[in-house]
């Protein structure tokens, strides 16, 4: 009975107020969408970065089938070349740069690969023997980039050294900023709602005043008195977070994986489910954002 | 039932208090108007008692409790040992007649099938049988002022606040209602009107209380709207046999002021 009670005040209130609601809905919708894609571009960093990003910063490809390098005329790398670069790399005058490496093989290199670009349709047409073998390096001192690089350049069945930071920084940097860039106007945006949200339920509240007037006067409890503009302002918040993934997962499908993933196919681009993801905490957000802003409005206007 | 140990009550520092250490006991069952000009406390007497407002000193008992001693979320606790009644009805004009009352008990929690069956005996009680599918402007204010009654006493609280019941009814309808309210009375409901309408104070014969700047000047059994006795200290004057007086008119005139002022501060209580 009281919970069938809460429910049809809940309905009235929100049928009164319809417009409010309406633009209640709209202002966490938006917020909520610049919060998750602040998510989501860290989400996309992170599956950019791949399996060796955070345990190394040099990669030395070594030569594979049809590796056109000048380095790599002779063919495939051979046992004995790997060989020697492994002395190399553990012979004092490497090794003093070196934390510690280790050897990538075609086998493991086609495992991360897949890993990372499970998204992607270009999975499906690689296989092991196009993936160069490499040594991974974990530098003591990534500025001393270089010293590696001439010294395993030049050396037989090497195909390439390569300070994958430093090509990935740049980019990284660039999406940090917009990451931040959609985290201001997220927060702009939530005071906004808060702000809303909190008019909304004063508006409510003054309007069925003569409801809640007879209420307190026939003992009823502060739940249930106050539950219903609470939840008024968390249903809102709900259909608007709601909005916001539905929004995100669009991006997602629509734009990343339809149309970036087929203009850089080469790039490891996050899944529409993987932006599902950060749904429940966008729904979480607006529960708590909503439920705290009704909740302070209520105590300062709607005396129990 | 009720009971005031030197209460005060102080609004604004700067003027004189609304309640000046007023010392009061309303028993079980019994039957008292609160009468006085307005301003005189009554209003802020019938506030103590719902803990609408905390007295600045002295003790509130309601039902054996010291109500400064009810933590806040017991308060819904002790209103629904309480019954309260307006001059202006307040009803929910969107609800019939069964809905204003069934309000009362939907909002504790009451089951529907107690719903159903208590209200239409309320309704009965009161005198409004047949017409709980009327809307409250199909009323007339008698009529409205019943259910506001039936809303109040259909949880059985066993006190009954009535603050200017009949201020907006005639002669006649008023006579009405206190019959109910005597209905109410006599099934075991303590019952505590603040009124200005001398007319029902002297056909009803009971106890009174009367308050003048915050102060008990005159408590009665089975009295009139004055006094039949002189007041020591009190500049009263009587000018007939049939107690009415200047205070009274003054009263009076009064009354129209409080229902302007209650109309406009609708939302406080």
């Amino acid at each position: 009975m009281r919970l069938q009670f809460i429910l049809g005040e809940i309905g009235g209130g929100l049928r009164r107020n319809l417009s409010m609601v309406v633009s209640v809905i709209l202002v966490t919708f938006v917020s909520l969408t610049f919060v998750g894609a602040a998510g989501m571009l860290q989400l996309q960093i992170n599956q950019m970065k791949g399996y060796w990003y955070d345990k190394v910063q040099v990669a030395i490809f070594l030569c594979g089938e049809g590796s056109t390098a000048a380095g790599c005329a002779s063919g495939p790398v051979t046992a004995e070349q790997q060989d020697n670069l492994r002395t190399l790399l553990e012979s004092p005058a490497v090794a003093q740069y070196v934390n510690d490496f280790q050897f990538e093989s075609t086998d493991d290199a086609y495992k991360h690969f897949k890993e990372q670009f499970s998204n992607s349709p270009i999975v499906d047409s690689v296989t092991p023997d196009q993936l160069p073998a490499s040594f991974r390096i974990n530098m003591k001192d990534p500025e001393k980039y270089q010293i590696i690089s001439e010294t395993f350049s030049s050396q037989p069945g090497v195909e390439t050294v390569i300070d994958q930071r430093q090509v990935l920084e740049r980019l990284f940097s660039v999406m940090n900023a917009a990451s931040l860039v959609a985290v201001i106007i997220a927060g702009v945006m939530t005071v906004c709602a808060i702000l809303l949200i909190a008019t909304t339920i004063r508006l409510s509240a003054f309007s069925r005043r003569r409801e809640t007037g007879i209420m307190r006067l026939v003992g009823a409890s502060k739940i249930v008195i106050q539950l219903p503009f609470i939840l008024e302002g968390v249903i809102a918040a709900v259909i608007g977070a709601a909005l916001a993934s539905g929004t995100l997962w669009a991006v997602a499908h629509f734009f990343l994986g339809e149309y970036l993933s087929k203009q850089y196919p080469d790039t490891a681009f996050i899944s529409p489910a993987q932006t599902l993801l950060l749904a429940p905490a966008l729904v979480g957000l607006g529960v708590v954002l909503a439920g705290t802003s009704s909740l302070l409005t209520l105590r300062r206007y709607l005396r129990v | 039932m009720i009971r005031f140990e030197n209460v005060t009550k102080v609004y604004d520092q700067k003027a004189r208090p609304a309640l000046d250490s007023v010392s009061l006991e309303i028993d079980r069952g019994e039957f008292a108007f609160l009468v006085g000009a307005s301003g005189s406390g009554k209003s802020t007497f019938l506030r103590l008692v719902l803990k609408e407002d905390r007295a600045t000193s002295g003790m509130v008992y309601v039902a054996g409790q010291n109500v400064a001693n009810i933590s806040s979320w017991r308060v819904p606790r002790l209103r629904r040992g309480i019954g309260v009644v307006f001059q202006d009805f307040r009803l929910l004009p969107q609800k019939n007649v069964f809905a204003n009352v069934a309000f009362a008990m939907q909002v504790i929690g009451k089951s529907r099938s107690v719903i159903r069956d208590t209200v239409p005996e309320v309704l009965k009680t009161v005198g409004l049988e047949g017409k709980e599918k009327r809307m409250p402007h199909e009323l007339s204010g008698g009529e409205q002022q019943r259910v506001a009654i039936a809303r109040a006493v259909v949880n059985r609280p066993g006190i009954l606040l009535a603050d200017e019941p009949t201020g907006n009814l005639d002669p006649t309808t008023s006579m009405g209602i206190m019959g109910v309210l005597d209905k109410i009375n006599q099934n075991g409901t303590t019952v505590v009107m603040a009124t200005h309408d001398d007319d029902i104070v002297n056909e009803m014969r009971k106890r009174v209380v009367e308050l003048k700047n915050g102060k008990v000047i005159r408590d009665e059994a089975r009295a009139l709207y004055t006094s039949m006795l002189p007041v020591v200290g009190q500049s009263r004057r009587l000018k007939d046999a049939s107690g009415r007086d200047e205070a009274a008119d003054s009263g009076r005139q009064a009354a129209g002021e409080q229902a302007a002022r209650e109309q406009a501060g609708e939302g406080r209580l």
